[in-house]
């Protein structure tokens, strides 16, 4: 290999298909290399930008609203001057209040974990970890980032409008969301997010089309399925899930706008509603809808969801972990297999949120069983994990931090899905306190984590070669990891006094108005970890345009193939050709070698004379 | 305002100088290398076992601390099952949570890259694998069953001897109906809905005539309860959290949970020594803006103190009848809109 210095202009030079493309690689405008670029490392980036910055918006909101739960007598006057007719006296409107939850809701879900983790890295890994000059349709990529900055424009659109945006919750339950009448975010607000949503279900499939197709059609030769990252495989069945499941979303949501203003009744039935009962234009009742349909399709998507935003994390996890732990990821198989397991059983599990929705017990059963069994290859991901570190020579990078504390996460918020998946004590605990731990912490922080496990590692791909602040992303972790712990572990024990989520104020119940020094502990606990993540924000800015570069063209000693492009790889990856692939991609000190190339044959790392892999790689 | 602004000044400051020192330590690292490495993976280790013990101890210690508040000992049947289930899945879960954290963090502490060794190459074990394939799987199945038999006895047919009462939500308050002297709730429509027929009662359905509507929630202790749930406009759901009873409101589908109450209100006083202390019902799915409020007082009595209370209440259909004197008619059709 040849020995690349940085900051060197990269002689492209290759003699396959990708030729006439390169011609054009130094007559990019500004506006196709930034703007409206079809290279997946660009999409990448906007992905994560976009991601970044929706993540503080979101925050941000949670931030606002817990200041009501724990102080919700006091006045705070910069919440007037923020949101003016919304905090009138300081104090945060009910409406509003559940617009900020409706909000936070919906872009943490959608716009960061699903958009700005997969987005993000699927684009940034899939070519590079599987030998790719780029995505199969960079144009369709392209227009994935696209329909997602239009659908976070809408969104953010409807943030200004004077009804106020949607405001019944992430999972937008009619007849309250069908209906104008029953709240103000369900008027203009509510089709302004629908259309969002609508424009999201597009990005989101031409992106997992594209990744689909990529990973199956443009592997490098060599790169068999069972030599695949696991970066990959996590991102492949992403894209599965998401492309099975989305349209399902759409449908739900498209049947809601026609309710909303074609005057169908889907979901509505028997309402009355505005001192008078809900007709057609012929002033009939309307009857026979179900508000239940709504909710299985809903959460037909709205189960895989979750497993769309914490599948990725896993794969970035388990390849961070057996990189830096400079050990085989344990049972690689096993692990795919899980993937795999997890992936069938995420459709089988939606009416677990409906349990107590009115839903046959007899079909809330059969979810029971399925539920519960996803827990077996969740479990198995865990002790693999565990037997990854287990005797490894683990380096400490941020990203190792972030890995072992989603490790740690996802057991703590897995098990208590034990409970709640069980529909009998779903009773007690649904729609309480409990579930707000439980998700969050599976999938909220975790996901998170995810997120950061990934641009902390491939930060240097990402930007240039520079590389991020290790000082700053050990603050950034401690701060995050235990002020995360300490927001999320006592709400479950608000849940185990029944306290519901989704309350403006607990005042008007002397069963659920207990908490009181508990909720300003973990309001400040929030803002703690708020302020912290702007640690990482000064740090992500500061490195990407300022950081130092990389000196090497692996800076992890990593077995796989984004690092065997260059420092500052262009429009095509590799100057020259794609390397092939001779091995598994977690070959680790394997015969006593450090790590083992994948594009390396054997006669190259073991000849019969001894040979210096590092320099070889330098 | 001021506050606000020199909270948010001292922030900055904050960041700024983590910023600068970051820099600064950054720049020695590089300087220093693999030493300044080993070191960092020895700070980091040692935090990660201390966050191991002070977060067991947290955990153990706020538990212990915050138990009394949680919900005393359920005050229904079907609610204690549901306490000894919590118990088994317990018993299934916090030893995996102790056992993996521990070989989570110990692991981490011991195996950091140090300089003096090198990783174990072990790239999988079938054995391991199955055997926490297995386990898993086993103890899945065993909670499921256990779940299981708890379920269908809750969501089965109510006895026969069940009280019905009908609760209907709507933004923002319940409204309570009981059956009466037949115990049954006549059929109603929202059609009917008005000033004097809040529920749209439909006064043809003679089941109607002794139905009356309560402001507070009466039951009789080990009186098996049906509860009829409903909804009128948007998704509610009908939560009592003392008696573990939750069910959504639906418009258009009718839902009912059934339950029987095990301790009075006046029980429950002694028992948590709070003379105040008062069941309550609640709204657990998100109905609007003052979804918060719609709370309604739960009263559990001894026969003798039902009945004297049963013996208050006055039919709804008497009190329409009473209202509407002169105009008989509009007893049998509600379709006129009166406001």
């Amino acid at each position: 290999m040849a020995t690349i210095e940085s900051g060197t202009e990269i002689k492209i030079n290759v003699h396959d298909h990708h030729d006439h493309e390169h011609d054009h690689h130094h007559e990019e405008s500004f506006i196709s290399k930034y703007i409206f670029s079809q290279d997946h490392k660009m999409i990448s980036r906007q992905f994560l930008i976009t991601g970044i910055f929706w993540s503080f918006v979101g925050v941000l909101f949670s931030v606002l609203f817990r200041l009501q739960l724990a102080w919700p007598d006091e006045s705070f006057p910069i919440l007037e001057t923020l949101l003016g007719k919304w905090a009138a006296g300081g104090k945060l409107a009910p409406n509003f209040y559940y617009a900020l939850v409706t909000m936070h809701g919906t872009i943490m879900v959608f716009f960061v974990l699903t958009a700005g983790l997969s987005g993000t890295f699927s684009n940034l890994l899939i070519p590079l970890q599987i030998g790719a000059r780029d995505m199969a349709s960079p144009f369709l990529n392209m227009l994935s980032y696209w329909f997602f900055f239009l659908s976070g424009f809408i969104m953010l659109v409807s943030l200004f409008i004077s009804t106020g945006p949607a405001d019944g919750g992430w999972t937008a339950y009619p007849p309250l969301n069908a209906l104008p009448q029953a709240s103000s975010g369900s008027q203009f607000g509510m089709t302004l997010w629908l259309l969002s949503m609508a424009m999201f279900v597009v990005s989101s499939l031409l992106g997992g089309l594209n990744y689909i197709t990529t990973i199956l059609n443009m592997r490098t030769e060599g790169m068999t399925m069972m030599r695949l990252p696991l970066t990959i495989w996590a991102f492949f069945f992403t894209a599965v899930l998401g492309v099975l499941s989305f349209p399902v979303l759409l449908s739900g949501a498209i049947l809601l706008l026609f309710d909303r203003h074609l005057g169908t009744s889907f979901y509505l039935s028997d309402i009355y509603i505005g001192g008078q009962p809900l007709t057609n234009a012929a002033g009939e009742l309307l009857q026979g809808g179900s508000p239940i349909l709504f909710q299985h399709l809903f959460w037909f998507l709205g189960h895989p969801e979750v497993y769309i935003i914490i599948l990725p994390a896993m794969g970035m996890v388990s390849h961070v972990l057996a990189t830096n732990s400079r050990k085989p990821i344990f049972g690689y198989s096993a692990m795919v297999m899980s993937i795999l397991a997890i992936t069938v059983l995420a459709f089988l599990v939606w009416a677990h949120h409906m349990f107590v929705s009115g839903l046959n017990p007899f079909i809330g059963s059969i979810f029971v069983l399925f539920t519960l069994l996803i827990a077996v290859p969740s479990a198995i991901k865990v002790f693999n994990w565990i037997g990854t570190i287990w005797r490894g020579n683990i380096n400490f990078t941020p990203d190792t931090l972030f890995a072992i504390g989603f490790v740690s996460l996802f057991i703590s918020g897995g098990l208590t899905g034990i409970y709640l998946g069980n529909s009998a004590l779903d009773i007690p605990l649904h729609d309480t306190y409990f579930v707000v731990a439980h998700f969050h912490i599976v999938m909220g922080l975790a996901g998170g984590f995810g997120l950061f496990v990934g641009v902390y590692h491939w930060f240097p791909k990402m930007f240039n070669g520079r590389q991020m602040n290790n000082t700053m992303g050990y603050i950034h972790f401690w701060v995050t990891f235990v002020g995360s712990y300490l927001i999320f572990w006592p709400m479950h024990y608000m849940g185990m006094t029944g306290v519901p989520r989704r309350y403006f104020q607990f005042s008007n119940f002397e069963t659920f108005n207990v908490y009181g020094e508990l909720n300003v502990f973990i309001t400040i606990a929030a803002l703690v970890v708020f302020f912290a993540q702007f640690i990482f924000l000064i740090n992500f800015i500061y490195s990407a345009l300022y950081g130092p570069k990389i000196k090497t063209l692996n800076p992890y000693l990593s077995n796989t193939l984004e690092w065997t492009t260059p420092i500052e790889p262009g429009h095509g990856n590799w100057p020259g050709a794609i390397p092939p692939v001779y091995r598994g991609p977690y070959e680790y000190g394997k015969n006593g070698t450090d790590f083992v190339p994948q594009h390396l044959p054997d006669n190259a790392i073991w000849p019969k004379e001894e040979k210096e892999t590092k320099t070889e790689l330098a | 305002m001021l506050t606000t602004f020199l909270g948010l000044s001292i922030i900055a400051l904050v960041l700024v100088i983590v910023f600068q020192i970051a820099k600064a330590n950054e720049l020695v690292a590089s300087l220093k290398g693999e030493e300044v490495v080993i070191n960092r993976n020895r700070i980091n280790a040692m935090l990660f076992l201390l966050f191991l013990i002070f977060g067991m101890i947290g955990a153990v210690w706020s538990t212990f601390h915050y138990a009394p508040k949680f919900l005393p000992v359920p005050s229904s049947e079907h609610g204690v099952w549901l306490r000894n289930m919590f118990f088994w899945t317990l018993v299934a879960t916090v030893p995996v949570f102790i056992v993996t954290h521990i070989a989570l963090f110990i692991f981490t502490f011991q195996y950091k890259h140090d300089g003096t060794r090198s990783a174990y190459y072990f790239p999988g074990s079938n054995r391991l694998e199955l055997i926490w394939t297995a386990i898993p799987a086993v103890v899945m199945i065993l909670l499921v069953y256990e779940g299981m038999r708890s379920w269908y006895k809750i969501t089965g047919p109510a006895p026969k001897e069940a009280m019905v009462v009908e609760a209907t939500g709507q933004q923002f308050f319940w409204t309570l109906r009981y059956g009466g002297a037949d115990n049954k709730t006549g059929k109603k429509s929202v059609k009917l809905i008005n000033g004097d027929n809040a529920l749209g009662l439909d006064w043809e359905d003679k089941d109607n005539h002794d139905d009356f509507i309560a402001d507070e929630l009466h039951l009789k202790v080990n009186q098996p309860v049906l509860v009829k749930i409903s909804a009128i406009d948007v998704l509610h759901s009908f939560y009592l959290p003392h008696f573990r009873v939750k069910m959504d409101a639906v418009p258009g589908i009718p839902t009912q949970f059934w339950f029987t109450p095990t301790k009075t209100t006046k029980q429950m006083r002694e028992e948590l020594n709070n003379p105040n202390f008062n069941y309550e019902l609640a709204c657990a799915e998100l109905c609007g803006q003052a979804h918060f409020n719609m709370r309604k007082v739960v009263v559990v009595e001894e026969e003798a103190e039902f009945n004297q209370w049963l013996a208050k209440q006055e039919p709804a259909y008497a009190k329409m009848k009473a209202s509407s004197n002169a105009t008989p008619d509009s007893g049998t059709t509600g379709n006129t809109q009166q406001n």
